[in-house]
């Protein structure tokens, strides 16, 4: 469908080679300094993406990233790797701790709305907290179908048939458009972003924007720029 | 992208099964603070340093050892990197080059040197031909010699050493006498990297008299008849190059294949090397900062005594002397990098002195690993000796580290 827009949800994680330390309150693990990157399962669901605008599947790819400001590192490397779009959904610091699925499925499904994406994109789960939960919960609020753990991805007019690796093997179901799907370690190889990418989408900075939205439960209203990355804030009780 | 099914998420299982086989850059991207080589970068140099740490320890260190050992020259892989961008880095993108910085160049080079430092210098040497084309070239010479380098479907060689003239490069005598549309060059180049697997190389030859006013730059394409190759040299390292002379006997080159004016070759030739000698600091950086981040990771591991070797105060100085001398050496060879691209009147001097010292200390780290690794630095299982012996002829070619004293020398001496 070539009218269909994608939206991706990419995590900035704890960067996999990196030896965790506890912190010495046991609240959590040390953060401050540590190396993060793009989660494993969500450049998978980045790739997946770009790689069905490639095949002109998808006319649009929105990388979502919700989290503190260093989330814009991690748009821009969705950015580089090919996505159009980035959409970063600030959440302080202080609060971004408390931001868990249950959230971030509430912000996917208000963008998912506003932007009319057709396809909900996401990394079965994420090497910090494995929770395995954003991409199931946001199916339910938006009331779409899922696929979830996909090993294989195939769009073919208004439905997509994913190929799902689960405990006794591997079970293929089709899907009506609008889903969500999430990717699993055997979706794709992701690729390098190229020298040539990362220049043309890093350099343009995403500067202060106006963004306005109080609350999740209500979509987001917001004044667009025409600047790669749109920055959205929200607080939540 | 031919990787194995799952390969990172692989590589991350596979580096908690202990440090033996272990590749060097799986703790390379951890939490090292002080050394941490994206220091001071800005965001998107950042991001292509991660780009090249990526390829670095994926589709490099998994297969250095195996390049050394049985002499592979890595043409798939190196054509992997020409994809993302490293054939031609500040190369314009007109002809198909990344037009980065010289900087930029340095930190990508240095990353993807902890993946195969052998490798890494060649495609730097690659990258310093493509170069001369693109700056020295007319636009025709450009536009046929530059793009298919740059996506490296095509590989470079630098032809400047002769059997008979090494520090004293001036003194070359490969004779190219003009006939007709032709230069006839006779002649023959030695410890060519690249050579016989090159398809474009670029040699320096006399077409006037003595001195380097003489001295002139031709492409010489690989098919020519009169160009032939000597053995291919077995060498302590840089194993994954193939290096042999170049001997030309009455090898007809085409006029057209002149690169710059009659005379200016030897220009060519010194502005070529201010940045090869970055390149290949930069080479022994990657080197020595993946053998600090080894030594580390062997001196926490590795109990004697009753205790890790970490708690022994003698390693914990040198580990840090090590880390110290390494970050100098990085300094140095940045600072010296946007000397360059600046075009400061410090820049050759900066050069020469970046990479008199960024290559000694850069070795003498490699070298200090190997030994803390005790009896197990020794085997070739471990990367350390690897490290050591790729980064020990950055200390001699491209100017050896004497020729560079007597460059700084004379900056400081003249009048």
């Amino acid at each position: 469908m070539a009218e269909l827009r994608a939206l991706v949800g990419v995590k900035r994680v704890i960067d996999y080679a990196v030896k965790i330390r506890v912190k010495p309150d046991k609240t959590g693990v040390v953060t401050d300094g540590v190396k993060h990157s793009m989660n494993p399962f969500c450049e998978i669901a980045v790739e997946e993406a770009v790689r069905l605008k490639e095949k002109k599947l998808v006319k649009e790819v929105i990388a979502v990233s919700c989290g503190p400001k260093q989330c814009q590192e991690t748009l821009r490397t969705a950015l580089a790797m090919g996505a159009d779009r980035g959409i970063h959904v600030e959440v302080p610091e202080s609060e971004a701790e408390r931001l868990g699925p249950l959230q971030v499925s509430r912000v996917l499904t208000a963008l998912a709305q506003k932007e009319k994406a057709g396809l909900v994109l996401l990394g079965k789960q994420a090497i910090d907290d494995d929770c395995n939960q954003t991409g199931q919960m946001t199916a339910a609020m938006l009331d779409w179908p899922q696929g979830t753990f996909a090993s294989k991805l195939t769009l073919e007019g208004d439905k997509v048939t994913v190929e799902r690796e689960i405990d006794g093997g591997l079970e293929t179901i089709r899907l009506k458009l609008p889903a969500v799907v999430t990717a699993d370690l055997r979706l794709n190889e992701p690729r390098y972003a190229t020298l040539p990418n990362i220049m043309r989408r890093t350099t343009r900075q995403p500067g202060r924007w106006e963004a306005t939205n109080p609350s999740l439960h209500r979509p987001p209203s917001v004044v667009l720029q025409p600047l790669p990355v749109q920055v959205y804030h929200c607080t939540y009780s | 992208m031919l990787r194995l099914c799952g390969g990172r998420l692989a590589a991350q299982l596979g580096s908690l099964h202990g440090s033996l086989q272990k590749p060097a850059c799986g703790s390379v991207r951890g939490v090292l603070s002080c050394i941490d080589p994206s220091l001071g970068l800005n965001d998107v140099q950042k991001e292509f340093q991660k780009v090249a740490f990526d390829f670095a320890s994926r589709e490099m260190a998994p297969q250095m050892a195996e390049w050394d050992q049985k002499e592979l020259f890595p043409v798939e892989t190196m054509r992997k990197a020409a994809q993302l961008g490293f054939g031609g880095i500040y190369v314009r993108s007109d002809v198909g080059g990344s037009e980065l910085s010289r900087l930029d160049a340095s930190v990508i080079f240095e990353a993807l040197a902890t993946g195969c430092t052998s490798t890494t210098a060649y495609i730097s040497i690659h990258n310093m031909c493509v170069w001369m084309i693109d700056s020295f070239g007319n636009e025709e010479q450009r536009h046929k010699f530059c793009p298919p380098l740059c996506s490296m479907e095509k590989f470079a060689s630098y032809c400047l050493t002769e059997p008979g003239s090494g520090s004293d490069a001036v003194s070359l005598m490969t004779s190219a006498k003009q006939q007709g549309d032709n230069y006839i060059l006779n002649g023959s180049k030695a410890f060519i990297s690249g050579g016989g697997e090159s398809d474009i190389y670029i040699v320096m030859c006399r077409t006037g008299g003595p001195g380097p006013k003489g001295i002139s730059c031709l492409v010489v394409e690989k098919g020519t008849p009169g160009l032939s190759f000597g053995k291919k040299e077995k060498k302590v390292g840089w194993n994954s190059q193939p290096t042999r002379a170049v001997i030309l006997e009455d090898c007809a080159v085409p006029v057209a294949n002149r690169i710059g004016n009659e005379g200016q070759g030897f220009l060519i030739a010194m502005k070529g090397l201010n940045g090869g000698r970055i390149n290949v600091a930069s080479c022994s950086l990657g080197a020595a900062h993946a053998s600090v981040v080894l030594a580390r990771d062997h001196l926490i591991l590795r109990k004697q005594f009753g205790e890790p070797l970490a708690n022994n105060q003698y390693l914990q100085f040198k580990l840090a002397d090590m880390a110290t001398r390494l970050v100098a050496s990085r300094l140095m060879i940045r600072n010296a990098a946007v000397a360059l691209q600046e075009e400061r009147e410090d820049a050759v001097a900066l050069c020469s002195m970046a990479k008199l010292f960024a290559t000694d200390e850069c070795f003498t780290i490699c070298n200090q690993s190997l030994q803390m690794h005790g009896g197990y630095g020794y085997l070739k299982d471990y990367a350390v000796q690897q490290f050591v012996r790729d980064s020990r002829v950055h200390q001699i070619l491209e100017g050896s580290n004497e020729v560079m004293r007597m460059l700084i020398s004379r900056n400081l001496l003249q009048e």
